[in-house]
């Protein structure tokens, strides 16, 4: 038996958290949000989906098997970026915008930078700026809900930008509509109901902090009430947080491992500068949704505020 | 800190009782931070149970060592050792009677009150006794702080998984151990006197909730959370205060010591008996008979497993200690000593083989460690050796309380990079 034993260094027990489980948790907890993608904008948006993962999918194996690597893709890494990418994109896009997107986050924002773990920026979020500086025709068009034609119709952001609606009444709808997801828009972005039930579950294991969602839902809610439009403390709360892609951004994609704060305060920093951005650029950009851009700038200030933002040291700071 | 499964159920209904007389016992000269003891016993010499068979050096920060049998010594020799691998030990073989050395107490109940400090130190320093929750710092030492101590603490978080021998010994010998404070509690001055265990240990709060009327002492119940049983982890979860690195608890006015070394040291006031046998948990799911067994000093893995097993399935890792911070041995003949609070065994399925795995930055370490550092910024920085860097992310100040590599997604090998920086900065 003493032949046998195995004499590594402590600690001998681990807590088998692993990150393929929390890879696969997380592609589980956005499953709703997919069917209600489904549902509201019919079969062309499960086609999106499949061919965004299997681009990704594909990508990661021929990289890695090209450089000679361990192929990884059981790990759901490139499934989870798959699926982000798709939920980041219009149900009408021609098929070459998922295939295209998957092959460009994979490619160069991924293994390029080194794999998992290594990649600076959301790998999803930067294919789809990508694509969208690319082939914005095709990025920007957005199918009406429950219509089976392809009809174009701009999501509530654009019309509000445009001034052609002043309020929610104004568009025909209501928060309920917002919740549930009745609205133009990306696929994977419109059903909050279905998005808040992920979150909830990735919330309880413990695979996500709250401290990003909340900075950066509340932050751009906040500001978005105080500065509106129509004058300060005229603005929409519930109607900033629940419209574009807020919820699937701060909820899945702002409280990524890889490219998010070490520290739940940093991650609270990183959750409110997103706030700020996406306002600012809602407010006075020219574009109408800045969460995907929000979170990509904040993706590159990760270094600096992990340097600013430490964990206060035992018997060192103790009023810090 | 860490909620962890605490795997206590195995042992903590399970009396203390006496292991079976070793054949032959393997007492290692050193057991203790600081030098070895040097044998004062050679080869074909006859001892007593609890005679003296290794000196102190003078002047040195040590504690002498005690046969933990009475027959004759076999060999003094180098030999597998818990924590150093190999080190000097001395071999007795049984003579099957456990013929004792005659001890004499320094101090009767009535007496102990006219004990001076200096005299409460000469009988922990003759008893050999020193900190038995692993550290193994001589506790004589301990006792003379160089600074006024107003705060005691007895340490009975006993917050590693498995370990149930200081939660037996709080329940069984409440009363000694509560004379034990008296004794210790006086020694170094203190006036306020806590008693910190865990609540996952009913039976030992409500064993002391009994007995504490009229001592003063108080009994501050504690969440059970990994390692809340660290020295300074207690000292914050109990007053409050944090001792600054490279500063020690004395310097913040405390003092703790954990509940076997307290039982100890009242058993060298009250019964003059040397420290030459203790109460360990020998556990683990492959073993039929998990025990907490009163062991002398020197027995074998081989005799624990005749005592305890037979296994179930082959154990693969044999830990001394607890999971989280115990030490893998490598020999079956490998012997417990003064610091040995359980020996722990693993099977296949619960040893996790170390991966060589990126770190994901998921910063799940740097919330689990307690004492604020950034252990995945200390492991990236020892992979690129860049040791100035592990230093400003805390490495030296690293207890290696393994929280960082349990909660690591990837599984890597934190602790045992901190251990490189560590050693390539001294």
């Amino acid at each position: 038996m003493a032949d046998k034993l195995y004499v590594g260094v402590s600690p001998h027990i681990h807590s088998r958290e692993s990150v393929s489980k929390v890879m696969w948790a997380v592609c589980l907890a956005l499953i709703p949000s997919g069917i209600a993608g489904v549902f509201i904008f019919g079969l062309s948006a499960l086609r999106v989906i499949l061919i965004s993962i299997l681009s990704c999918v594909c990508t990661e194996a021929l990289i890695q098997k090209s450089r000679g690597k361990k192929i990884t893709i059981a790990d759901g890494s490139a499934v989870l970026t798959g699926l982000l990418l798709a939920y980041n994109l219009s149900s009408s896009v021609p098929f070459w915008i998922p295939l295209a997107g998957g092959i460009f986050a994979i490619a160069v924002c991924k293994q390029a930078f080194g794999g998992l773990g290594a990649n600076i920026f959301n790998p999803a979020l930067a294919a789809r700026a990508f694509l969208l500086a690319s082939w914005p025709k095709q990025m920007t068009g957005f199918t009406k809900p429950f219509s089976l034609d392809a009809i174009s119709s701009a999501t509530p952001l654009v019309i509000l930008k445009e001034q052609s609606a002043k309020s929610l009444s104004d568009l025909g709808l209501s928060y309920g509509d917002l919740f549930l997801g009745r609205r133009g828009g990306c696929l994977g972005e419109v059903c909050v109901i279905a998005l808040l039930l992920g979150a909830a579950y990735l919330l309880w294991k413990g695979y996500i902090w709250p401290q990003a969602p909340a900075g950066f839902i509340l932050s751009l809610g906040f500001l978005s009430w105080v500065f509106s439009p129509q004058g300060f403390f005229k603005g929409d709360f519930l109607f900033s947080i629940l419209s574009g892609g807020l919820i699937l951004g701060a909820f899945f994609m702002a409280t990524d491992y890889v490219t998010t704060p070490l520290t739940k305060k940093g991650q609270l920093v990183f959750g409110i500068g997103c706030g700020l951005i996406a306002f600012v650029i809602r407010r006075f950009g020219g574009y109408p949704e800045g969460v995907s851009y929000s979170i990509l700038m904040m993706n590159a200030a990760v270094p600096l505020i992990d340097r600013w933002v430490r964990p206060r040291r035992y018997g060192v700071s103790k009023n810090r | 800190m860490l909620k962890l499964k605490d795997k206590k159920e195995l042992t903590a209904d399970l009396a203390i009782r006496q292991a079976r007389l070793p054949m032959k016992v393997i007492i290692p000269l050193s057991q203790h931070i600081g030098k070895a003891v040097n044998p004062i016993v050679k080869t074909g010499d006859v001892v007593k149970t609890g005679q003296l068979i290794a000196d102190l050096r003078e002047d040195s920060v040590s504690a002498p060592v005690h046969s933990s049998i009475s027959g004759k010594v076999l060999a003094i020799d180098d030999l597998a050792h818990p924590v150093l691998g190999r080190a000097r030990a001395v071999v007795i073989a049984s003579d099957g009677l456990d013929q004792k050395e005659e001890f004499k107490p320094i101090a009767s109940a009535e007496t102990a009150g006219r004990l001076s400090p200096g005299d409460i130190r000469k009988a922990v320093l003759a008893g050999g006794i020193v900190g038995m929750g692993g550290a193994g710092f001589p506790s004589h030492i301990k006792l003379n702080p160089p600074k006024p101590v107003d705060s005691f603490i007895l340490n009975g978080a006993e917050c590693e998984p498995y370990l149930t021998s200081d939660n037996r010994l709080m329940i069984e010998r409440t009363d000694e151990i509560i004379q034990g404070i008296g004794l210790v509690a006086r020694c170094v001055g203190a006036k306020n006197v806590y008693i910190a265990i865990e609540d996952n240990k009913p039976d030992a709060i409500k064993a002391f909730s009994r007995k504490l009327a009229g001592t003063g002492y108080r009994l501050k119940v504690l969440k059970s959370r990994y390692p809340q049983g660290g020295e300074k982890q207690l000292i914050k979860a109990v007053l409050g205060r944090e001792v600054p690195p490279g500063k020690f608890p004395f310097d913040m006015g405390a003092l703790a010591h954990n509940a076997a070394t307290i039982y100890a040291i009242y058993e060298a006031v009250y019964s003059g008996k040397p420290l030459y046998e203790r109460v360990i948990t020998v556990a683990g799911d492959c073993l039929e008979k998990p025990a907490n067994l009163l062991a002398r000093i020197g027995t074998t893995i081989r005799d624990l497993i005749s005592e305890c097993g037979p296994l179930k399935e082959e154990p693969k890792k044999i830990v001394f200690g607890g999971p989280m911070m115990g030490i893998a041995q490598y020999s079956l003949d490998t012997p417990i000593i003064k610091t040995t609070a359980g020996v722990i065994f693993l099977t296949e399925s619960e040893v996790k083989p170390a991966e060589d795995a990126f770190c994901l930055r998921c910063g799940r370490c740097v919330e689990s460690c307690s004492l604020g550092l950034e252990p995945c910024m200390i492991s990236l920085a020892v992979e690129k050796e860049k040791w100035d860097l592990a230093k400003s992310y805390g490495a030296l100040e690293c207890m290696e309380c393994g929280s960082c590599s349990y909660v690591c997604p990837q599984g890597r090998n934190i602790v045992q990079s901190i251990k490189y920086a560590k050693m390539r900065l001294k």
